[in-house]
């Protein structure tokens, strides 16, 4: 009930259709990576997918912000279908990857906002070393940048309610891990992919 | 309204119009020899879709009455706005703003217009809107282009809301001996105007050599513009029957509302190229954005609707 009603929102307030410019949406196992500027990002992205792809691709949500909270809890987990992980710093850094290394052993696919917090600016800033880790583990796995557009217009920091400001997301080619390139060389090079889809 | 002669050969005259630009694209689709021409036929015809789609919208949205009506141009004036400022570059100290214009001034212009209450729609945006949103952005302290975020966010919520809102007002206007007819007076405006659009299109490909502003608005050609503004200004004569007017009335009246809209497309296109893009939006195949379609009523809804009130009403 609650998924259609959040998609028939998310259509009239701020569109938040896809582009797919470098990519096609298809069944392959991926991991999306998108700026952060807006809790919006998740909802827009998820919906931005096809049917089919969303049962099997699971955002990765701050549990701080959507495990707190009946219904905040409810979209998170039962509608996006969210892993939600903890972002307080406490505890060896494993375990706060180990959900999201368990779900891509099971085949499933990732979205997830490297950036860490959500960010006024247009462009993104550097990348925590989260995706560099995952992408080191899974080798096969497709890491495809998206770029979304206009939300931290529609949804800035510290709003209560959405306003109707139209929002993209773009889709671009996949980059790989390459076989000898280091930790910050690969982040940089994943935030530039981010970066080149918002000209 | 229906029983109405002049308005059934309208109805009639507006589909078999549809129905030969259908039959032209479909004989130019398959004419169309190189890749230019095709480009330009498919969007002809992308164009022509999207005609009938609009037209059933407003018939049916006349057909239930006044209510779905001031509803529909509320929607549209949802879409207008949010087009102009998705295109703008707001800022997040805007948010508070954004805020009043869409779900405060908005809704609150259309009820306003709903109940009839000419003495404050008609100074609800021109005045608060204009006073209150610059209090608003103000409230985050954040000065940086202060001046130009808010006079977009004014001159977004004047043309797609303020001005777009004179259209459905149109229905509320007391004229004597014309009870109940109102909805032609819209229906009058709507054909006029977008009339005068499509003939400056068709006048501008077949005939197009002189432009009139090269800079601001490629597409529009001093032949176009002559000859949809003499069509637009023909049909609003003949039309006459619909409207409460004179047909010497109808004739000056439908060249103000073809000049106003022509102006309105000139300007919204100035202002698309300063934002730096063609369209305005995609929602419409074809034609773009809605404010694509809608920068000519923006321009001829107001001005139209106030010399019908202060020569026409008591």
């Amino acid at each position: 009930m609650i998924g259609p009603v959040l998609l028939g929102l998310t259509r009239f307030l701020v569109g938040g259709h896809p582009r797919w410019i470098g990519s096609r949406p298809t069944m392959r196992q991926r991991i999306y990576f998108a700026n952060h500027g807006s809790h919006l990002d998740t909802i827009v992205l998820w919906f931005a997918l096809p049917d089919a792809l969303r049962a099997t691709t699971h955002p990765v949500a701050a549990r701080d912000y959507w495990g707190t909270g009946r219904l905040r809890r409810h979209i998170g987990v039962d509608v996006l279908n969210s892993i939600l992980i903890d972002r307080s710093g406490q505890g060896p850094k494993e375990d706060v990857l180990r959900p999201l290394h368990d779900a891509l052993d099971l085949g499933r696919s990732l979205i997830i906002f490297p950036e860490g917090t959500r960010r006024t600016e247009r462009l993104p800033g550097p990348f925590k070393a989260g995706l560099y880790n995952l992408a080191a583990a899974h080798r096969d796995v497709e890491l495809i940048p998206v770029y979304l557009e206009n939300l931290s217009r529609a949804f800035p920091k510290g709003a209560l309610i959405p306003a109707p400001i139209a929002c993209t997301a773009r889709f671009g080619s996949p980059i790989g891990l390459r076989p000898d390139e280091d930790r910050s060389a690969f982040l940089e090079r994943a935030r530039q992919a981010v970066v080149d889809l918002a000209a | 309204m229906i029983h109405d002669r002049s308005f059934l050969l309208l109805v009639g005259g507006i589909l078999a119009f549809l129905a030969v630009a259908s039959l032209i694209g479909w004989v130019l689709a398959r004419r169309a020899a190189d890749a230019a021409s095709r480009a330009t036929v498919e969007n002809l015809n992308a164009r022509i879709r999207a005609w009938w789609v609009m037209v059933a919208v407003l018939a049916g949205a006349l057909a239930l009455g006044w209510t779905a009506t001031i509803l529909l141009f509320g929607l549209l004036s949802f879409f207008a706005l949010r087009e102009f400022l998705s295109l703008t570059p707001t800022k997040p100290a805007d948010h508070w703003p954004l805020l009043a214009a869409f779900y405060v001034f908005l809704p609150a212009q259309y009820v306003l217009i709903g109940w009839d209450w000419y003495g404050l729609f008609s100074v609800l945006i021109p005045v608060y809107a204009y006073l209150l949103l610059p209090i608003l952005g103000v409230v985050r302290g954040d000065t940086e282009d202060y001046v130009l975020r808010m006079a977009r966010i004014q001159w977004g919520v004047m043309l797609a809301v303020y001005c777009i809102s004179h259209a459905p007002a149109l229905l509320l206007l007391p004229i004597p001996g014309y009870e109940g007819r109102t909805p032609l007076l819209l229906v009058y405006l709507i054909v006029v105007v977008q009339l005068s659009d499509v003939m400056q299109y068709v006048f501008g490909k077949l005939f197009g050599r002189t432009k009139v502003a090269p800079r601001v608005s490629p597409s529009k050609t001093v032949e176009g513009l002559a000859g949809g503004v003499a069509a637009a200004v023909a049909i609003g004569t003949a039309l006459y029957g619909l409207t409460p007017f004179t047909p010497l009335q109808a004739m000056g009246l439908s060249a103000v509302i073809a000049i106003m809209g022509f102006f309105g497309g000139l300007v919204l296109s100035a202002a698309k190229r300063s934002m730096g893009v063609k369209d305005w939006g995609t929602a419409i195949e074809g034609h773009g954005g809605v404010l694509d379609r809608l920068d000519s009523v923006c321009f001829a809804a107001p001005v139209f609707f106030h010399l019908t009130r202060y020569w026409f009403t008591p």
